[in-house]
This record gives structure tokens, sequence and C-alpha cells, in this order.
């Protein structure tokens, strides 16, 4: 019989452990003293504490993980998404061990978690990317030259960073010289490295990824598009497949952009390819991302395929249920609004201890939710308290679901992001689907 | 006087004002990391730093003493 660790924890933890279960695979948990009584320790066969609250002491203890995974004989690791998930240093050592790691191989991880060895890969690879200008040991003489090439307003980013840590809108010189030294120590503080990009900034720019899957026979496909515009803080709250607003061609273009981006590094397993659009429907590569992605939901319910399932098939080597393109198909529409323990006013995190959950639950219902009533929200972790994906026949009736679901959705005890989905939900921009990454702060009225 | 302290739960990133620093209303004094989120607070009012309480990578709940002000 099969056994899979799982290294992550919360909502995403539990929804590898239903998939298991599915397939008849033994599952252990790992948890720190923060996640004791969380519903995914009690959900896997074997739960095994790792460490203190602080991630470095537990769900990034690398060697801990791998202790774990001998004394329990497992076959897999499964990194879930964000922690370990795209860290090659891990995946290299999982590998070292004779343990299959569910995921690409290191790397090629190694090659695209680096954005500039990622966006370098694309241009030889033919795909569009962002104007940008990349350096290793970049000097603010050197950042002004390239930035006025580039032309202003630009992003200036940390090359290793990502959930919309490090990166900066810089309007003018100004505020580039403004910007330049703290956002080189903010990425060696979080990221352990000072590399720097600069990247044209596009306005009312368009945040569309396509979810790609490379079979373990070397076949790559793409399981059609998602919207991710809806954000504050460079970050996703809201996310819908199909991607409304958006032309046949422009669709067809990027699933190309995308199987070929896959294809240059040799893909396998699930990844994502996230694209800017300009107002034009350009597309520009922006990063890959080598691992399930949290919005995964939206795609599952849109082609009725299970993603946990392909990828665990995949590393171990056996034959998706498709053998070519035309056999994934879209049915209908699905959003998935990202349920936060956050001010909804300053978007502050807000920790706290769960006083009621409820979630409505229904045809075209489902909850991704790592939390139960009684439970903890603690400051240690991502904000994230669930994932509420509505799905219908149309992204009409969609929308219409998702506000009447949302007349039954409380959460109590911590303040949640619930009345800025609301918002949204009621605003004429995302119901006539013309919305870009901005929307969001407008809606608000900021 | 007076004591600045934290409205959240989370870890000191930066520290960034030194004991016996003039401060003007308003000025960042630190910075928290949260549920991997930045947070900086500021002072609510001006003064010269009579002592840091914490230090980076210190964890500091809701309410706790960060520095306090002559």
């Amino acid at each position: 019989m099969r056994k899979i660790l799982i290294a992550n924890r919360g909502e995403i933890a539990l929804r590898i452990i239903r998939t298991c279960k599915k397939m008849n695979i033994k599952t252990v948990a790992v948890y720190s003293e923060a996640d004791e009584e969380l519903p995914y320790v009690k959900e896997a066969d074997t739960a095994k504490l790792i460490g203190p609250p602080p991630v470095a002491q537990s769900y990034l203890h690398i060697d801990r993980l791998l202790e774990i995974a001998a004394e329990e004989k497992v076959n897999a690791i499964h990194p879930g998404y964000g922690l370990l998930s795209e860290n090659a240093d891990f995946a290299e050592r999982v590998e070292k061990e004779g343990i299959i790691f569910i995921g690409p191989s290191s790397s090629v991880m190694r090659k695209m978690g680096d954005k500039i060895e990622a966006r370098k890969t694309m241009v030889d690879a033919g795909v569009p990317v962002v104007p940008g200008y990349e350096s290793e040991n970049m000097t603010i003489e050197e950042a002004r030259e390239e930035a006025a090439k580039i032309g202003y307003p630009v992003m200036l980013k940390a090359s290793s960073g990502g959930g919309g840590v490090g990166m900066v809108l810089c309007e003018d010189e100004q505020a580039l010289n403004q910007h330049f030294e703290p956002t080189i120590k903010r990425s060696q503080t979080y990221f352990g490295s000072g590399k720097l990009f600069i990247e044209k900034y596009i306005a009312n720019a368009r945040h569309i990824e396509v979810q790609i899957f490379g079979s373990a026979t070397g076949e790559v496909f793409h399981l059609f598009e998602r919207n991710c515009s809806i954000q504050r803080r460079n970050q996703k709250v809201i996310e819908e497949s199909p991607s409304p607003s958006l032309t046949e061609p422009a669709k067809n273009k990027l699933y190309h952009l995308a199987v070929q981006a896959a294809e240059a590094v040799g893909y396998k397993n699930a990844g994502t390819i996230e694209c800017i659009l300009d107002m034009d429907e350009n597309p520009y590569f922006l990063e890959m991302n080598t691992r399930l992605q949290v919005e995964h939901p939206v795609t599952e319910q849109i082609t009725g395929y299970d993603l946990v399932e392909w990828q665990i098939k995949t590393a171990f080597e056996e034959k998706l249920p498709v053998t070519k393109q035309e056999d994934i198909q879209v049915t209908g529409h699905s959003i998935e609004f990202r349920i936060y323990a956050e001010d909804p006013k300053t978007f502050y995190p807000s920790p706290g201890t769960l006083t009621k959950v409820h979630f409505p639950n229904g045809e075209g219902i489902r909850v991704d939710i790592g939390y139960e009533a009684e439970n903890k929200v603690t400051p240690y972790y991502d904000p994230m308290i669930a994932k509420f994906i509505v799905t219908a026949d149309s992204r009409h009736s969609c929308i219409q679901a998702a506000r009447q679901a949302f007349d039954s959705v409380s959460v109590e005890g911590v303040k949640t992001n619930i009345p800025i989905h609301k918002l949204v939900l009621d605003s004429a921009e995302f119901m006539d689907g013309k919305y870009h990454t901005q929307t969001l702060m407008n809606i608000k009225g900021e | 006087m007076t004591q600045i302290t934290s409205t959240m739960a989370g870890t000191v990133l930066q520290v960034l004002v030194n004991s016996g620093d003039e401060i003007e209303n308003g000025q960042a004094v630190m910075m928290l990391e949260s549920m991997k989120m930045e947070i900086p607070v500021e002072a609510e009012t001006a003064g010269k730093v009579s002592e840091v309480k914490v230090n980076a990578g210190d964890f500091v709940n809701e309410g706790d003493t960060l520095l306090i002000l002559e």
C-alpha cells in the first residue's frame, strides 16, 4: 500500500488527504504546535508533531521532515503550495532519499524558481516577456539608466520574491531612488538574495494564468485559463475560470504560449504559467509556478478532473485519464472567493479564535477549508481561512448563485474580507467582466 | 512616559529607531511581520525614545510594549 507524507498544513493538506483516500493511499500529516487542533491532523492516517509554530522550526524544517518520512517509510511527499513547494533544495533532498517528490524535477524547479533565469528561458523559447532588465548586482545608477530605457512607470521586484512581497511600483525616478535600497534589503531579509529586476508596469493589466500539466510520458496539456485580476496588495482574492471578456483568438494565443513555455523546460506534473495581458489582449509571460495553485479548484470544477489525482499518478509514472488535448473540455463557469482573516478596511491580518464557521452546501457549492469553529487562526501562517467556490452553467448564474450563497456564509471571531467579496459581486465592473488588477481598490474607493 | 504597544501578534522584523532618538508623530518605529505580511508600527506622538523593549526576531503579542518614550 502506498503512503504519502504531506509537507503542508490547513486546507491544502486536507484537500490532498481526501484525494489520497479516494485513491486508497495512506497519508502522514505533519503539524506544528500551533496546528494540533486543526481538522487535517485528525483526518490523516498518521499525524506527526514537527516542531514549534514558526515555519523555520516546523514546516520549513527539511531535516525533520525527511526524518519523519524515513520513520514512516513513505513512498512520496506532496508539498502542497507555498512553504517548501517551490524549494528546489528540498525537492533534490527528497529525490536523493529515494522518495518521490510530487511535482516537477528539482532541476526544472530551480530553473523556473529564479525569475531572471525563467525569463531568459522564455525569451530563448520565443515566448513574449514584459520588457524589463535583470541583473545580479544592480547599482542605483544602473537601475536609473535601465528604468529610463524601459520607460516609467516601472515595477521593482525581488527576483526570488513571491506572494506580492518584495515588489514596489515606481512612478518616476524619484520613487525609484526612494525604493531601491529598501527593496534590496527586504529581498535579503525575506528571500536570502538581493537580486533585483525592473519591469515595465502595465497599466490596467489583467492577470491571467494557464493551468498546464506535463504527463509522465512527456505530453503537455493545458486546462484552460483562470482570471486572477481581483487582487489586493498584489495578491489574488477572487479567481474565475473561464475568463470573461477575452476573445477566442486571445485565449488560443495564451494556451499556445503556456504549452510552449512548459515544453521548453520539459515540464512534468502540474504547473501554472502566469501572464499579464495589456489592454490589447497581448499576453506577456510573468512567471511559472512549479506547483499546485491555491486557485486550482475552479479548474477542477469546469473540467471535472481532480488535479491532485493527476499529480500523484504522474509522480508514480502512471497514465493520465486523458490522451489528447481534445479530451479536456470546459463545462460551465466557476468562481473562487478566498476568505481571509483580515480587516476588510485596512487589509491587515486579524488573527484570533474562530467562534463560528458556517458555509452553505448544495449544488455548485464547494468549500475548501482548513479550520472549524473553536480553532485558532494564528499569526504564524497565511491568513486564508477558506476557499469558497461557486460553480454554475454560466457566468451570470454563477454570480447570482454566489450572491445568494454569501447571504448564508458566516465566519465569526476574527475580522474577515467577506464584506469585500459582497462589494465585488455587486459592482458593475465585475458584472461586465472587464475588470483588471486595480479594480478592487477602485471598488473599495481607495 | 508613553508606551508604544503592538497592535497585533507577530514577529518583529526590524527595529527602525534607537534609544535616544527623537521621533515624530506618525514616524514608523518598527516593522512587524504577521501572517506573511509586513506591518509598520507608527508613533502616535512625537518624543524621545528612552527604551526599546524588543529585538528583531522577537515574537510579540497584541498589547505588548515595543518601546517607551520619555
